[in-house]
């Protein structure tokens, strides 16, 4: 499994920078190529957008305050369609309005990335606080069966690093990514050190290499996604939110042969690449008898109770899926034959310990932990689960 | 029209309306040309294929590259026209044509972008992204195909339903008042407004063709025919009827009233509103030089 | 928590009292110096007028937990503040407040006191109300240690723009030196200004 640690221990010859969570996503992704972003303010991803009014056009970009955040994923889609990486960032409420284009560009495999900046819900809810409530919206918000991707930053350094990552893969996978930051995160500050630029790998947008006259008879598969040509080009492509043929791109909603193959298409681009898409840290999982499965800023204080524990002799272990979707089941798997007991904390009730249960298949006690008040889950707190999972050990005074 | 540059095209307009460029008429082969397909599933007796081939006719007789064409079309009857199209199309989601168009036009503003839309795309679920592209007066131009009425869902109204009007949520006679688009568009800012009629197909072209070249938001509404819910539930089920009722309901703009308000049976059609102002995607551009100069300079 | 050394600031104050500057500037020093650090702050409606915290967590090592639960350091401008977000200063930690606007509470002895008249000395000396949170930061700088000094006052000129970095830096000089002068209390006994 490939980690990515929140350390940020300052690398050789760059200096740390004093870094916002959006503004990180922001710096991310221009580092990443995105030159088109339309958006609608919303607490607590606002910053994103101010960030982007002045940065995207010094380096030749498009910022764009669309109407509402169903015009700005729909003017994300037609800035994609014509070639630019392009992008949106919004909160709760804005998520939901975007699920409508969310399919869509699941449908016409348009490569675009949408950044949610949870926050407390349903509704208005909570605007300046954090939660975890959108994890689910996130795999099924938009109707119909589809795939997505999710990636859930736990640092400030991460929502520059998987904001890149967000696009690598949409382009590569033609696909929309989620990026799963939250009002902690992203308001946040920390001292970074961020990549060299020069040693990034951004993934860029080709062209097919066919005739265009041959365009039709080309299909991708599964380990050869076709890049879309854009409009304007000889290719003439057609785009649709319709079920269509595979290699026409025609419109074909009465032969069930032609749904079915697309349906199926759509779920196994991403999921027949899980192994390469999917990452989680594992820290301390050495001998842990004990695993705290956490995400994004939970994952935070889950670290503190595995430090804490560790200086004390005790086995615990954390699991951190940095990708939520498509879900990290085979670490869970193992996790689930090491240990016996893992604990979910997270910002919402049951939404991801639902899942690990599900992949768990009662080969260990799952215990879950949900707060919903807009404040991030403590130490203490997993500490007080942690606790009667070692009934025999002698706790020291912290 | 000064930035229309072939005026060996150009020939007296219906309406004699100068400011309109005046566009020949071409071969069917010629509109073939610019399909992917002249199999549609649109209702015998349906003007969108008119209204269809009126926008290619526009597009053949301006010249522009078909390569560089892209047509954004809403869900619905009118929707349809982008699988037809041999140009670079877009099938959105309902309502969302006009925001996925900005995208498009402002990520690539050598594109020549057409919006084409329903009543209900332009104005009911897409209301709000109609009033900002024309306040944002974004170079595209919107083909709106106004039927009154919900077709592809089998005969609902829509915001340009006229009171008193039957639809299948509406069986007792609707009790709200229209949209005039035209008035509506011209309200929010749109620079080039002009109604067509699928009746006075060379008066359509012209109007598209007049849309396409001005540069700046343009809206033409194309008044169309829906013999088999609008016309069956309120006007004739014929088709051939129905145009001749076109022809009676439409009035050249200069014959309609200043201050009179367009009503069912009465609508003024031709370039209702044409004015000059600075266009969003090339404002754009300035931020982006201002930008860059500030960041370099 | 086995963290490495962990020091938790508060600043906290009403609107427009440059807290969040104070706090960003103090994270931007320990940054520069290479430590771990985390900042936060309060938003929403409270951010304007009412109370506001801004807060700075610095360490030698990877600060997991990213919120300040109990600050070893309190700054206080205003006794709205001062009742919301000081008593879950340390005890034994130190509290600096402004003594011109902020009473303590009779008894209020679990933590090391300081309280100097930072925005009376910005209005009076410098005539600019609007320097009182550098005037602040140079007297934080001088009793708390958390940071040199050196690095606070040039994370303070570093980010202000050339035209006023005369008066930062005096009002800093004059925090300093205030700061220097102090003498914080232990007793039981609040202290008056």
């Amino acid at each position: 499994m490939a980690t990515v640690v929140n350390e940020t221990t300052p690398a050789a010859g760059r200096k740390p920078v004093l870094l916002q969570g959006n503004e990180a996503v922001a710096e991310g992704a221009i580092a990443a190529g995105a030159r088109f972003f339309a958006g609608y303010p919303i607490t607590p991803s606002t910053e994103i957008a101010e960030v982007l009014s002045r940065r995207l056009p010094e380096v030749g970009g498009t910022f764009i305050q669309m109407e509402d955040e169903i015009a700005s994923i729909a003017a994300v889609c037609g800035a994609s369609l014509a070639g630019q990486k392009a992008f949106t960032a919004t909160s709760g409420p804005g998520f939901s309005l975007m699920q409508e284009m969310i399919g869509f560009a699941t449908m016409a495999q348009i490569p675009c990335v949408v950044v949610d900046v949870m926050r407390g819900g349903p509704s208005t809810g909570l605007p300046t606080e954090p939660a975890q409530g959108d994890v689910m919206q996130a795999r099924w918000g938009t109707h119909g069966e589809h795939s997505v991707i999710a990636l859930v930053p736990s640092s400030v350094e991460e929502c520059y690093t998987l904001t890149i990552e967000a696009f690598n893969l949409s382009e590569q996978y033609r696909t929309p990514v989620i990026l799963l930051s939250d009002a902690l995160i992203g308001h946040m500050r920390e001292a970074v050190v961020l990549p060299d630029p020069a040693a990034l790998r951004i993934a860029e947008r080709g062209m097919p290499d066919c005739d265009p006259a041959e365009y039709d008879t080309v299909t991708s598969t599964l380990d050869n996604i076709l890049p879309r040509p854009p409009l304007g080009s000889p290719f003439r492509v057609h785009v649709t939110g319709l079920v269509y043929n595979r290699r026409s791109g025609t419109p074909d909603t009465s032969d069930p042969a032609a749904a079915a193959d697309l349906g199926r298409y759509l779920r196994e681009k991403i999921y027949h690449h899980r192994d390469a898409i999917v990452r989680v840290e594992e820290v301390e999982m050495d001998g842990a008898e004990v695993a705290i499965f956490a995400y994004g800023s939970v994952a935070r204080s889950a670290m503190a109770v595995v430090r804490e524990a560790r200086a004390q002799g005790v086995r615990v272990g954390l699991v951190r899926p940095i990708t939520l979707w498509p879900f990290p089941t085979a670490a869970v798997e193992r996790m689930a034959e090491q240990v016996r007991t893992v604990i979910v904390p997270e910002m919402n009730i049951k939404q991801m310990s639902w899942e690990v249960q599900a992949a768990v298949k009662g080969k260990a006690k799952v215990v879950d932990y949900g707060r919903v008040d807009g404040k991030l889950i403590t130490p203490d707190e997993i500490f007080e689960l942690v606790k009667p999972e070692f009934y025999y050990h002698k706790w020291e005074e912290r | 029209m000064s930035a229309l540059v072939d005026e060996q095209r150009l020939e007296a307009s219906p309406t004699g309306d100068d400011r309109l460029p005046r566009i020949k008429p071409h071969t069917t082969s010629q509109i073939r040309a610019h399909l992917r397909s002249a199999k549609t599933l649109w209702c015998p007796g349906c003007s969108n294929g008119t209204i269809t081939r009126a926008l290619v006719d526009a597009i053949l007789g301006l010249d522009l590259d078909p390569e560089r064409v892209v047509v954004v079309a809403g869900i619905g009857c009118s929707g349809r026209i982008s699988a037809y199209l041999d140009y670079s199309t877009v099938h959105t989601a309902h309502g969302r044509a006009l925001a996925v168009a900005t995208g498009v036009k402002a990520a690539d503003p050598s594109l020549h972008v057409i919006v084409a839309m329903g009543d209900g795309d332009s104005s009911a679920i897409g209301g709000n992204h109609f009033i900002h592209a024309a306040r944002r007066n974004i170079d595209l131009t919107a083909l709106v195909f106004n039927n009154s009425i919900y077709g592809m869902t089998g005969g609902q109204m829509s915001p340009t339903t006229h009171l008193g009007d039957k639809s299948t949520t509406s069986v007792h006679g609707s009790v709200e008042p229209a949209f005039d688009l035209c008035e509506l568009a011209h309200a929010a800012g749109a620079t080039y407004v002009a109604r067509g009629t699928a009746w006075g197909y060379q008066q359509l072209v012209n109007v598209i063709a007049g849309g396409i070249a001005h540069a700046g938001f343009a809206m033409v509404e194309a008044m169309a025919v829906c013999p088999v819910y609008y016309g069956r539930f309120n006007l004739t089920a014929d088709p051939a009827a129905f145009l001749r009722a076109q022809k009676e309901h439409a009035v050249p703009a200069s014959q309609f009233d200043e201050g009179e308000t367009r009503v069912r049976d009465r609508y003024p059609v031709g370039l209702l509103h044409h004015r000059e102002r600075d266009e969003f995607v090339a404002a754009l551009g300035q931020v982006r030089e201002k930008a860059s100069e500030g960041r370099h300079g | 928590m086995a963290e490495h050394a962990r020091v938790e600031i508060r600043c906290s104050g009403s609107g427009g009292q440059g807290i969040l500057l104070a706090a960003a500037i103090i994270a931007e020093a320990a940054a520069a110096l290479g430590r771990h650090v985390v900042q936060t702050q309060s938003y929403g409606p409270e951010a304007r007028g009412g109370a506001s915290k801004a807060e700075v967590i610095i360490s030698e090592g990877p600060i997991d937990y990213p919120e300040v639960q109990t600050p070893d350091v309190s700054l206080v401008l205003s006794q709205a503040a001062y009742h919301k977000y000081a008593g879950d200063t340390k005890p034994g930690g130190l509290l600096v407040y402004d003594s011109g606007l902020v009473e303590l509470d009779p008894g209020d002895d679990r933590v090391v006191r300081c309280g100097l008249p930072f925005t009376a000395v910005a209005a009076d000396e410098l005539g600019k109300k609007v320097v009182t949170n550098i005037v602040a930061l140079g007297a934080l700088a001088a009793v708390s240690g958390i940071l040199p000094v050196e690095a606070v006052r040039d994370a303070v000129l570093s980010r202000v723009p050339e035209r006023f970095r005369e008066l930062n830096e005096h009002a800093f000089g004059l925090g300093l030196r205030l700061g220097q002068e102090a003498e914080p209390v232990t007793s039981s006994a609040p202290q008056t200004a």
